[in-house]
């Protein structure tokens, strides 16, 4: 462009440019559309797997209990050893043990439901029960949640040497300080109080409390967790702050469940850990011990159903289309249809199966029987279309090898044509399967959203699926319930994802060109 | 005795004895063809192998009984019922249709438990022994059935093997029936679709509580959970704005894509990109619903507060609800994107390299051959496309049940919750349900009218696609 070629006017070499930013432009559109796309799937993806991330460990809380009785009793009950439990954790905390609502805080740690694989352990070997069992609790989901988030954004501060501890007539405390000034530098701190729009904890030789108020010459404090130190001089002891971000109003977990959350850690009877129960728990109400074990058992049943039902009426039907039929009114009406019902959407099947498989035939709701059925009927369509492309990539020739040597139509297709369709057929039927195992809106319809808290043992039992459960769990209030959702997403896209690439592989590897 | 016989496995008292006669019968029709003596005169040759022969045998063994199979487990439960509920007392019976299909439903998941334990309830426990005891009947019954009838089958299929009988043709008659029975299950579902929708609709429209047609057509007020109001306008106009919002996302998106994918991008490039589109439409529709109530509504509900807050906005100007149409038809328009792509990309790719080639000796730029030549060629593939992605965003439900809340309004404001057609199917036949409430039956009518919409927009097309391949080919 550099040299201009004698007769190009003024003019048209200005009408050349815009024409090549016009090029530019519209080539850059097709780039800017084609990294919204891309970015869209990226922002996706590492939304969700940042929200699963937490999900996949959980705190756990390790109690020793000692019950000699549990040994010769025969009726136990969740209650008894929740009893036992609490006992431990107040042996835990022996001083808050006269304080009614300090107790309901502590036994809020947990929730009732965490001891049930403590029962079980018991119950398949009773001869555990009469030695001091080591057991894991699941902590409870907000306290979980906390210790995962908001505990990274506490911050530790030394402020000082301890003075006088005292005990006021309201029952709070107040500490003086060793140094000079009293406390009134603090006062003067921005970091301390204007920068913190959140509670302070005090903590003072092993004790915690939560700083009331500043009073210039001493703190006002109020005893969450831990001994107390005994009152009167404190023999230079440092006082340290922790600053929470966040104040007890505003949160579900209160100042002295974080004093004693972070109590036990200290001391490590407060774990982070991988979290089976996610992949081995069945559905509960409680997020922490709710597990998607029996959704994914129940999408393996649908699916079998799915693959027995849909994959050799699929695979036959295109036999038939494409190897045995007559061009006719009859065969081209099948044709048109099943391009039609590829494109039908997908609640539409649901309301064939509520209407169908259990008004009219009367099966039952829920089951994994009805739901593979009626995921059948859905990806049928994409298995025939797979299949007769597969079937068309073979040349006649091999037919018509086969038809000269003598063989029937039938052997023809069944011994020669079938199998060398084989990978192309396989390759369309584990896409549709990916495409089974994805579906939620159909299922919903035929009442597979129920609660279901035990895992199923036989397609006739009631079951729900993965998509669904990612469906309730996602309807669930509890904060918790969000990173559980997104690690079920994690898991259901990672079986996706390896059922495609399966195919992909399986293409590459088989696959002929003719 | 009856109660332990229902709760036999029929499935493998079934298949696994039909599968045995089958073999039983190959083998044996064979070596009966087989040993008969063969000379090299026609007369005396065998018409068809004896493979065939003992496939004919094992077919007319295994085909009969293995019908007889199908009818019991399609209309085993039901019959069951059916004589529990004449058996019934009156005080149950008349609660209505949708307390006693409740009660079914309990009994029968109670009679499918292995040892179902007493409840206390004596009605309810002498139900479920009844059921169990009429199933094992039922089902002895069509165990009985099937085997006469697979021994009848297999003497009657014994007689007419022989020197001259052709197996060979009916094997292969019978193997084509059987195929096309398999071609024709497509049908058959089309069909049950559509009389299970205009059964139930008729049905709707002359339940005394239900509305006229015109009602539920032109009304505005929709309140179908109290069952008072079935006015569907709101879901309607609630559907094609949220088409309309994914449209304006999948369109320009996917339409470019494709354009800079098979006319400026090299060989490389594609073979990472365009998988990766695709991707977009191998993700689960829940996900992205669970991504657009999550990430997206809440970004568009601060959008919206933030426009609100503007100094020339009006307070109140835009409802920034927490689930919206515009978060929802952005994220369907992302997972439309592929479709519109991958289907222009097919037929701009269709459109004859000589076109381009003729643009190109003229001194057009690309660009320029794409929108005056390739794209004009390729128009009526690219509508095709279009429509399809509109019938598909029509029909889209997970994606609206989660991130597009459930009020049925009137409103041009994208901002504020909308509820759609799919979401109400699913919000009314979610949960128990019974099927004699008006409530229940209209969403067969919705799914009635979304199954008539999607049909014609697919139609018309395949109609075009096909018409277009054709005119280069």
């Amino acid at each position: 462009m550099t040299e201009r070629a004698p007769h190009i006017t003024q003019a048209d070499a200005k009408r050349l440019r815009q024409r090549y930013q016009a090029e530019r432009r519209f080539k850059l559109y097709g780039q800017i559309a084609i990294a919204i796309a891309v970015s869209f799937l990226g922002i996706l993806l590492i939304s969700i797997a940042s929200k699963a991330a937490s999900a996949f460990t959980r705190h756990e809380l390790v109690l020793s209990i000692d019950q000699p009785d549990f040994a010769t009793r025969t009726d136990l009950t969740v209650s008894d050893f929740n009893l036992a439990v609490r006992d431990a954790l107040l042996e835990e905390f022996p001083e808050i043990a006269d304080d009614r609502l300090a107790r309901a805080e502590l036994f809020g740690l947990t929730t009732r439901l965490a001891v049930l694989p403590l029962a079980r352990q018991v119950q398949d070997n009773p001869t555990i029960a009469n030695l001091p069992i080591e057991t894991r609790l699941a902590l409870s989901d907000d306290l979980d949640l906390y210790l995962k988030s908001d505990l990274q954004s506490h911050r530790q501060r030394d402020i000082g040497v301890a003075g006088r501890l005292s005990r006021t007539a309201t029952g709070s405390y107040r500490l003086t300080d060793a140094g000079p000034d009293g406390f009134a530098s603090l006062l003067a701190d921005p970091q301390m109080f204007r920068d913190t729009s959140g509670d302070i904890l005090i903590g003072l030789a092993g004790a915690q409390f939560e700083l009331l108020e500043i009073t210039g010459a001493a703190l006002v404090l109020k005893h969450l967790a831990g001994p107390l130190p005994p009152l009167g001089e404190q023999n230079q002891a440092r006082i340290g702050a922790t600053l929470l971000s966040t104040r007890d109003a505003d949160r579900k977990v209160s100042n002295r469940q974080v004093a004693m959350a972070v109590h036990l850690l200290d001391e490590d009877r407060i774990e982070r850990r991988f979290n089976s129960s996610l992949f081995f728990n069945s559905d509960s109400t409680y997020p922490e011990l709710a597990g998607a074990a029996a959704a994914i058992i129940g999408s393996l049943l649908t699916m079998i159903i799915t693959a027995v039902f849909a994959i050799p009426v699929g695979i036959l039907a295109a036999v038939y289309l494409e190897e045995f039929s007559r061009k006719s009114l009859l065969t081209s009406i099948i044709e048109v249809n099943i391009n039609n019902l590829a494109a039908v959407p997908s609640i539409i099947f649901g309301l064939l199966g509520a209407a169908v498989f259990l008004n009219t035939l009367g099966l039952p709701r829920s089951v994994p029987f009805v739901g593979g059925l009626v995921l059948g009927l859905l990806v049928l369509p994409t298995i025939i279309i797979a299949s007769r492309a597969a079937l068309r990539s073979v040349p006649p020739s091999v037919r018509d090898a086969a038809l000269g040597l003598g063989a029937s139509p039938s052997q023809a297709v069944f011994h020669h044509v079938l199998p060398l369709a084989a990978p192309g057929i396989l390759t369309g039927a584990i896409i549709a399967m990916a495409r089974a195992l994805g579906e939620t809106a159909p299922l919903l319809l035929i009442g597979m959203v129920a609660f279901i808290s035990e895992v199923p043992n036989s397609p006739n039992d009631e079951a729900t699926v993965l998509p669904v459960l990612i469906y309730k769990w996602f309807s669930g209030a509890e904060r918790a319930w969000e990173p559980m959702t997104s690690a079920v997403i994690i898991i259901l896209l990672t079986v996706l994802v390896s059922m495609n690439l399966i195919a992909v592989l399986l293409r590459r590897r088989f696959e002929r060109r003719w | 005795m009856l109660q332990t016989l229902g709760h036999l496995p029929i499935g493998w008292l079934v298949i696994a004895p039909l599968t045995a006669a089958g073999f039983f019968a190959f083998y044996f029709g064979r070596t009966l063809v087989g040993a008969i003596p063969t000379g090299t005169t026609i007369g005396s040759r065998l018409n068809s192998q004896p493979n065939f022969h003992g496939y004919f045998l094992a077919l007319c063994t295994v085909l009969p009984a293995a019908t007889v199979f199908l009818f019991y487990l399609v209309f085993a439960e039901g019959y069951a019922r059916s004589v529990l509920v004449a058996e019934l007392p009156a005080y149950l019976t008349d609660q209505g249709q949708e307390q006693v299909e409740l009660f079914l439903d309990r009994v029968s998941q109670f009679a499918n438990l292995r040892a179902p334990g007493a409840t206390g309830n004596i009605l309810f426990d002498a139900s479920v022994e009844r059921f169990s005891a009429i199933k094992g009947s039922v089902r002895i019954f069509a165990l009985a059935v099937a085997i006469i009838i697979a021994m009848g089958g297999f003497t009657i299929g014994r007689r007419s093997l022989g020197r001259s009988f052709p197996a060979r043709s009916y094997v292969e008659r019978i193997i084509t029936g059987l195929l096309f029975i398999c071609a024709a299950i497509a049908v058959v579902t089309t069909i049950g679709i559509v009389l299970s929708l205009v059964f139930e609709t008729i049905r709707f429209f002359s339940l005394p509580d239900g509305p006229s047609i015109t009602e539920f057509l032109f009304g505005t007020e929709w309140n179908a959970q109290t069952g008072q109001n079935f006015g569907a306008v709101p879901l309607f106009f609630g559907t094609l704005m949220i088409a309309l919002l994914a449209m304006c996302v999948a369109v320009p998106v996917g339409l470019f894509s494709a354009i800079y994918l098979s006319e400026y991008a090299s060989p490389g490039f594609r073979s990472w990109v365009k998988p990766t589109l695709e991707l977009l439409a191998g993700i689960p529709t829940v996900v992205y619903g669970f991504f657009a109530a999550t990430l997206i509504a809440p970004m568009v509900r601060n959008f919206a507060q933030w426009v609100n807050a503007l100094p020339f906005t009006p307070d109140g100007l835009l409802a920034a609800q927490p689930t919206s149409a515009l978060a929802a038809g952005l994220v369907m328009g992302v997972m439309i994107i592929p479709f519109v792509s991958s289907l222009s990309d097919d037929v701009i790719n269709a459109v004859p390299q000589p076109l381009r080639d003729g643009a190109l000796a003229m001194g057009a730029t690309r660009s320029e051959t794409i929108k005056q030549v390739v794209l004009p060629a390729a128009l009526p593939g690219i509508i095709a496309a279009i429509l399809l992605a509109v019938s598909r965003a029509i029909g889209e439900t997970m994606i609206v049940v989660m991130a597009a809340g459930g009020r049925a309004l009137i409103t041009l404001d994208p901002t504020s919750d909308i509820t759609t057609v799919t979401y109400q199917i699913v919000a009314l036949l979610t949960g128990d349900t019974a099927f004699d409430s008006a409530k229940t039956v209209s969403a067969f009518a919705l799914g009635f009218v979304l199954f008539g919409v999607t049909l014609v927009f697919n139609i018309v097309a395949l109609r075009v696609v096909e018409r277009y391949r054709e005119a280069y080919d």
